[in-house]
């Protein structure tokens, strides 16, 4: 099985890769159309910032090649914020995958949410062996909104898409990678599709 | 519901642990690496590695060491000590750490908080602050908690916040080794001042002091060290406590 990593200008990639690999995977970091397209999965990682990260997606021209990915492709984190429609961060236009936009948490609590929270209403097969008690490690402060396409939601101030799923696209805006037994599961369960 | 953390801290000296340990299956006590295993299997939420040589010459050790740990531990991690620049920060960062904790050098160039978090987000930069009250005052120490400045803490951590900041790791000197419980007083007023998470630190000796600090302050997580590696304190034992206690944790 061949996995890509997208490379772009996000960090981050190194702790996905380890993950892959402490699963018995190997995978490659790349930001190759070539090998992006004919990888049998693919991982869209990211921590920093909406429109610097789009920007580059554009220049790079990897936004349309996601788009058109037919493969299981997971994002994580703020790649689950760049498969939305828009992100209030610094007023992005994102990739459009998911039909919901991000926002930013109301400064009722702490902000980032930073720690360990549980997951709710779990759905399909991205979650197997996954119940609603088991927690995840999350940092962000911008959150997708609920949607039809959400398929794990989390609360902190109030619900947002924990994980998200359309065709063959899913997301989750937790850190499997960091998130141990139950993101290593996660992932597996990802790379098992 | 957000959990409240609980992070073990490891003293690192050329790439092994300082303090004994007498967990009786860990092949190798020196050993960070098997050590932090052990502690993700018992459930910690993060852990922390403390570099205390921090020599130049120890530099190269470390990045290698954060390597390995990158490779083995599936839960975020910080590392700190003799962190002085960007370029420290980043050959940490590069090396599979999550977070860097940075205290006498923020200190000196405070500018070093807003440019890590410029370059590599809030979410990596934890201030750490050794703090003693002194004369009626909480007071910030630097250098190992040896030298005192004239900063109070309570301007600092305002100050940190504004900078850029994503987290305080807050150490009073006072508490640290006496095993009587966590500085209240200090890190609520801390916890209340800012709207980041704070790690409280140094004093932890009973199960109690946990929950003491989680009900009567707002930090986000307690951090110990020698409790957890004399295994006076088992990770698990401590958890199904503060769940009893009805203190919102991450039960395995």
């Amino acid at each position: 099985m061949q996995i890509a990593i997208i490379k772009y200008n996000a960090g981050n990639i190194k702790s996905v890769e380890n993950a892959i690999r402490r699963l018995g995977y190997e995978c490659m970091v790349t930001d190759s159309p070539e090998l992006i397209r004919n990888a049998s999965k693919v991982i869209f990682p990211g921590v920093g910032e909406a429109s610097s990260a789009m920007q580059y997606l554009k220049k790079h021209h990897l936004d349309t090649l996601i788009k058109s990915l037919t493969q299981p492709t997971l994002g994580i984190c703020l790649g689950q914020q760049l498969m939305c429609k828009y992100s209030e961060e610094n007023d992005t236009e994102c990739l459009g995958i998911f039909d919901a936009d991000v926002k930013k948490f109301p400064p009722e609590e702490l902000v980032p949410h930073m720690g360990w929270n549980n997951l709710e209403n779990l759905k399909g097969n991205l979650f197997n062996g996954i119940s609603d008690e088991d927690n995840v490690y999350f940092v962000h402060s911008y959150y997708a909104e609920l949607s039809e396409e959400t398929i794990a939601a989390c609360k902190y101030i109030l619900p947002f898409s924990a994980a998200m799923q359309k065709d063959n696209f899913y997301a989750t805006q937790f850190h499997p990678e960091k998130s141990a037994w139950v993101g290593e599961r996660i992932l597996k369960n990802f790379l098992e599709l | 519901m957000l959990k409240k953390r609980i992070i073990p801290c490891l003293d690192i000296r050329d790439g092994r642990t300082v303090k004994g340990i007498n967990f009786i299956d860990i092949r190798d006590a020196g050993d960070p690496v098997e050590l932090a295993k052990r502690y993700v299997q018992e459930g910690a939420d993060e852990l922390v590695f403390l570099d205390i040589t921090a020599t130049h010459e120890n530099r190269k050790t470390l990045s290698v060491l954060v390597e390995k740990i990158s490779r083995e531990i599936n839960i975020p991690f910080t590392v700190g000590g003799g962190i002085n620049s960007l370029a420290d920060v980043s050959v940490i960062i590069k090396a599979g750490a999550d977070k860097v904790s940075i205290n006498s050098s923020a200190v000196k160039r405070p500018e070093l908080i807003t440019e890590i978090a410029e370059q590599f987000g809030s979410q990596c930069v934890v201030v750490a602050i050794d703090t003693k009250f002194v004369n009626g005052e909480w007071i910030v120490y630097v250098h190992g908690g040896r030298i005192p400045t004239e900063i109070k803490t309570m301007d600092w951590v305002k100050q940190v916040e504004e900078l850029g900041a994503g987290e305080i790791l807050l150490t009073s000197m006072n508490n640290d080794g006496m095993k009587t419980g966590f500085a209240l007083e200090i890190t609520n007023s801390v916890s209340q001042a800012v709207n980041i998470p704070v790690i409280a630190s140094g004093g932890a000796g009973t199960k109690e002091h946990f929950k003491e600090v989680f009900l009567q302050t707002k930090a986000s997580a307690a951090l110990a060290a020698s409790i957890f590696h004399f295994g006076e304190i088992p990770i698990p034992d401590l958890k199904n406590y503060l769940q009893t206690e009805k203190i919102p944790v991450r039960c395995l």
